[in-house]
């Protein structure tokens, strides 16, 4: 079998059993990428030369590469994580020639931990966007269906994933962009709670929900991953000091038992008919393996696209506020004094879509606005919040879909901003509510485009959600499946 | 379609986030931000009487570390990316 169609566990052991070599491997993976990236546009870069010099090291090493958990494994990471010494854009083109002087503690762990970086994914213009139309670089093609989106903003690093040019990938989630590309791509994503994974060295878009998660081909490498990114990082104030479980041996205990809540508010009307039947015979599998079902209420679900798209872009205007044409990134030439370089540089520089949110951010945090829309809708992800809180008293998991449809076709949502935020309607919670969510292949529309089950968890329980997923793979085979390249 | 924000509001907001709009942008970002405005009414419908706002998801709170000189980046380090630069300093126009 083609090692670029395994997961991260099947070719640990081969690479362990020295079955394959490391270069071997990355150059198996390098050698597909260029022969199907130039049509899908998953990657903005390849480190071609870097990664087979990292896999030879590997080669060379004469201990046993079961020590290193991720020894040889190539990976792709969206380009919104800094890598030291390798062009990150963020998708834009204020950045397009920005190189980043220390990398992600991410990065650092992967790295620790024997990971091949092939290259840097493609994204929606800093992590604005669920689509990865906005990207300043040009859009990914879900290889599913080059016509339509593979989702975003982690769109090239879903769509890397499920085109097997890569083992596995690191995506961001703020609102949905791991959970819904790997949705729409047919692959598993997981966004771990807020503070379990450092975001040192992510560069920040909405600093109160941005996540950095892994995007895999199955749920025992999303837990495997996990293991490697979770922990403290002192410079991280908002990492989380509490231990890591073992998530690797928990995931393959039996659901046997286990409560599992069906919002009744996740089920929207205009919902794609393919989808609701295909999350609703998966609740009933998780039934069939031992669980117990129950429907539950979100009250205030319905709030959680105004809410998220005042407080996200309120975030978002600050953060990028230091892209001024100072330090760093584009400064537009010739401009007669300070304000103008600012002004120039940053219109010249942001796509239509980061304009949007800046202006929506700045307007909503100015005096005379900021009490009716950002403080109101912080009480109300409050509410958010707590709506989860008391689900949680009566389930251990809740499941429900990612998206209210498939993948869209390119250029279908891109001319209606509004249309496009509110496509988010099912992930936005759980990203104000900060608690961990895992997306899963569980069935294809008619037109054969896939469609994921949200898995969603308490704070910190990455556990019981990667049980839930791991056990529902065992016994079903969606995520086997690959699109036909 | 009653107006939430004028045109005159969003140069003034485009001004606040230092970014210069066409005119042509100007009246579709002062249409979009309408529509999108529009939409938020919704949260005036949820009573929000005595909660308190969520601005972070989880508990920490005042992440101290001790004030001891810990290592940093190299100036030159921090200068590459500079798009003008000298040997110590970024440079920029004249601010006064």
């Amino acid at each position: 079998m083609d090692p670029t169609a395994l997961t991260i566990h099947e070719l640990r052991d081969l690479l362990i059993r020295r079955q394959v070599g490391a270069r071997e491997l990355t150059k198996l993976f390098l050698d597909r990428i260029e022969r199907l990236d130039a049509r899908l546009h998953a990657y903005l870069a390849v480190q071609g030369e870097t990664a087979l010099r990292e896999a030879d090291r590997l080669d060379r090493r004469g201990d046993d590469l079961r020590t290193l958990p991720l020894a040889g494994i190539p990976l792709a990471v969206k380009d919104v994580i800094c890598t030291r010494g390798v062009r990150t854009t963020c998708g834009s083109r204020i950045l397009e020639n920005f190189v980043p002087p220390y990398d992600a503690t991410v990065i650092e762990k992967l790295r620790y931990a024997g990971a091949v970086f092939l290259g840097k994914a493609n994204m929606d213009e800093f992590a604005m966007g669920s689509s990865t139309e906005n990207s300043g670089f040009g859009p990914t093609r879900n290889p599913w269906d080059p016509e339509r989106v593979p989702g975003g903003s982690s769109g090239g690093s879903a769509a890397a994933v499920a085109a097997d040019l890569c083992a596995g990938s690191l995506g961001t989630d703020t609102g949905g962009s791991i959970r819904q590309p790997a949705s729409f791509c047919g692959v598993v994503g997981l966004k771990p709670t807020y503070g379990r994974v450092s975001r040192f060295g992510l560069v920040a878009f909405a600093s109160s929900l941005d996540q950095i998660g892994p995007i895999t081909k199955d749920v025992e490498d999303a837990g495997l991953l996990l293991q490697v990114l979770a922990g403290h990082d002192s410079r991280d104030s908002t990492s989380v000091d509490l231990p890591v479980p073992d998530y690797v041996s928990g995931m393959h205990e039996p659901i046997k038992g286990l409560r599992l809540g069906i919002p009744r508010e996740y089920f929207v009307p205009g919902m794609n008919p393919d989808v609701e039947e295909a999350v609703r015979a998966a609740v009933r599998k998780c039934e069939e393996l031992g669980a117990e079902v129950m429907e539950i209420s979100l009250p205030h679900t319905e709030y959680g696209v105004a809410a998220y798209y005042i407080i996200a872009p309120a975030e978002a205007s600050s953060n990028l506020a230091r892209y001024d044409g100072v330090k760093y990134g584009l400064r537009a030439a010739g401009s007669r004094d300070l304000l103008n370089m600012y002004r120039q540089s940053r219109s010249r520089g942001f796509g239509p879509e980061v304009k949007r949110r800046i202006m929506l951010g700045t307007y909503v945090l100015s005096a005379g606005y900021y009490d009716a829309y950002y403080r109101k809708a912080s009480q109300v992800r409050t509410l958010i919040r707590q709506d989860f809180l008391n689900a949680f008293d009566r389930c251990d998991a809740l499941l429900a879909p990612v998206a209210p449809v498939p993948a869209f076709k390119i250029g279908e949502k891109s001319d209606d901003p509004l249309q496009m935020y509110l496509s988010d309607v099912l992930t936005l919670p759980a990203s104000l509510a900060g608690i961990p969510g895992l997306s899963v292949p569980c069935g294809f529309s008619r037109e054969g485009l896939p469609i994921g089950l949200q898995i969603l968890g308490p704070h910190m329980r990455e556990d019981v959600i990667l049980r839930i997923g791991c056990q529902f793979q065992r016994h079903t085979d969606h995520h086997r499946i690959k699109p036909s390249l | 379609m009653q107006s939430k924000i004028t045109r005159e509001e969003v140069r003034h907001v485009a001004r606040l986030a230092r970014l210069e709009l066409s005119e042509d942008d100007e009246v579709v970002m002062t249409h979009q931000m309408n529509t999108i405005l529009e939409y938020m009414d919704a949260l005036n419908t949820v009573d929000t009487t005595g909660i308190a706002p969520t601005t972070h998801a989880i508990q920490n709170r005042n992440v101290f570390r001790p004030d001891r000189v810990l290592g940093s980046l190299h100036r030159e380090a921090a200068l590459a990316n500079a798009p003008e630069k000298d040997q110590t300093c970024f440079i920029v126009p004249k601010v006064i």
